[in-house]
């Protein structure tokens, strides 16, 4: 298991790894995901303006961990108007950029199944994950002050369940398993899309983060974000790297260096002090006038 | 030609250098710098975590942090309309800074005379003009409880890298900052009684003491009129 702003090393024994499939091309949109979600965490979104789409809410909030998007999109190969539904939420990636961004030790957890948690006791709703996510995924409250975002149903996963959206769905459209078994299922479902037509079927499983546990089966899996802007080469951004690498370690140098250096200059140099002669040049001084 | 009203003869002469009211204004700017490298170090690294103890956890230093920061950017803003016109750079901080290692190496005796500021002084004082403003602008990118509908996630992270590297070098200049008043002996009493002693205008400020005897005061030292 991982942990945010610890140094633990992790186990050389993983769990087997888990994963939830996505396949897009057997979604209908129902939203059973999205109730089931709400229903088995217990969130409870306000409720909303319709703005001429079925996306509702617009977009993943504190109380909304999971969210149908849909996009329509005119296919210039064939002429037709495709209607791209792709449910949104966390990733749960290999590397992720929230626990590597989170500043509270043990905030975030990466247990040795893959399923990346937050927990909410150890969470200070500083933001820093929402910077650190390639997804856009973490939402903080401006109530309760704290980061959330789906768990895979963690504590269902942990009592051997699958998560509550893939027990909803009507279509297996979601299925959960481990890795290996997600991907297996994927090859077959990805072959039966090309049969059809669907030349350019694949899995969305980004190496850029290091693989997801949470993946989808594209039909156009070229072109990731015609899916209501599903990124087409996630990675940790550069400048996160950057912040939580290099500057990290060469900031406390500087500072050491420079506390050093006034140590060091101050035994070598000894004090700067006004000698009693340069007490009397200023007394001459302020008795005589200039 | 009268002396100014700073000067105090005596054994030793007396110099008044800092009204109360800069003192004070002195002494918010400094705690409120403190807490925020404290609160700011323990977000940076992990081994430093445990300094949100002293806000009263995690949560609490996350929601004080920036308010220490609006503190301490209208303080700053106190000291900087006081002081920024005796801090403007003249020729002679020139010949003073191309002599460092006769500063660093205390022969006051090869330096030029010297206003009320010498050249690190006025470094001192521009860098951190710079880099509050820059650290209270970043800052403020990364307040998502009040701002974070006005930029995007990008805007965010390059200001969170900016900001960890801008607070970086603040304290850096704080440390040069405190080193340099413990060095000069006789320097911390500006700030605490608002005082020095002649022969320390003497030796470190020399072209200050002579225009105090000459009559000329401090801009913010003129008795009314």
């Amino acid at each position: 298991m991982r942990r945010s702003a610890s140094s633990v090393t992790p186990p050389a024994e993983r769990k087997t790894e888990v994963a939830k499939l996505i396949d897009v091309s057997k979604c209908i949109g129902c939203k059973a995901c999205q109730v089931a979600c709400s229903e088995w965490n217990d969130l409870h979104e306000e409720i909303g303006f319709n703005t001429g789409s079925y996306e509702n809410p617009h977009d993943l909030s504190p109380d909304t961990w999971t969210l149908m998007h849909f996009t329509e999109w005119d296919n210039p190969d064939t002429g037709q108007l495709e209607w791209l539904i792709r449910k949104d939420g966390c990733m749960h990636c290999e590397d992720p950029g929230c626990l590597k961004a989170c500043p509270a030790p043990g905030a975030i957890v990466q247990y040795s199944n893959g399923i990346v948690d937050f927990i909410s006791d150890n969470c200070i709703g500083c933001g820093y994950c929402v910077k650190g996510c390639p997804f856009n995924i973490p939402r903080i409250s401006n109530d309760t002050h704290k980061a959330s975002k789906c768990t895979l149903c963690s504590d269902r996963v942990a009592v051997g369940q699958g998560p509550a959206c893939a027990k909803a769905c009507p279509t297996q459209a979601i299925v959960f398993g481990t890795k290996e078994q997600m991907k297996h299922h994927a090859e077959g479902r990805i072959a039966d899309l090309k049969s059809r037509g669907f030349a350019n079927a694949g899995l969305y499983d980004p190496l850029g983060v290091g693989g997801t546990h949470v993946m989808y089966v594209l039909n156009h899996a070229d072109k990731p974000s015609l899916y209501a802007g599903l990124p087409d080469n996630p990675r940790i951004s550069p400048v996160i790297e950057a912040w939580k690498g290099a500057t990290k370690i060469a900031g406390l140098a500087a500072i050491g260096f420079a506390a050093v250096f006034g140590v060091v200059h101050r035994l070598v140099a000894g004090p700067n002090a006004v000698t009693p002669d340069e007490e009397k040049a200023a007394a001459k001084l302020t008795e005589g006038g200039a | 030609m009268t002396r100014s009203p700073q000067l105090h003869p005596g054994d030793p002469v007396i110099v008044d250098r800092y009204t109360a009211a800069a003192r004070a204004n002195h002494w918010v700017t400094a705690v409120s710098l403190i807490l925020l490298a404290v609160s700011g170090l323990a977000f940076f690294h992990p081994s430093l975590f445990f300094l949100t103890g002293l806000f009263g956890g995690g949560s609490n230093a996350r929601m004080l942090h920036p308010w220490i920061g609006v503190i301490l950017f209208v303080s700053f803003l106190g000291l900087f309309t006081k002081f920024w016109r005796e801090n403007l750079w003249t020729r002679v901080d020139g010949t003073w800074l191309a002599r460092l290692r006769d500063v660093l190496a205390g022969h006051e005796e090869k330096l030029p005379e010297i206003g009320k500021y010498n050249a690190g002084q006025k470094m001192v004082f521009w860098s951190m003009s710079i880099l509050i403003l820059l650290l209270i602008v970043t800052g403020t990118i990364v307040w998502d409880q009040y701002f974070y509908d006005f930029t995007s996630i990008p805007t965010k992270r390059i200001a969170l890298l900016a900001h960890s590297i801008l607070a970086i070098v603040a304290i850096i200049v704080w440390i040069i900052h405190v080193y340099a008043a413990i060095w000069v002996r006789g320097t911390i009493g500006a700030m605490t009684k608002g005082t020095v002693t002649g022969g320390w205008a003497w030796r470190h400020h020399r072209k200050w003491l002579k225009d105090l005897a000459r009559g000329k005061s401090d801009d913010d030292m003129r008795p009314a009129e």
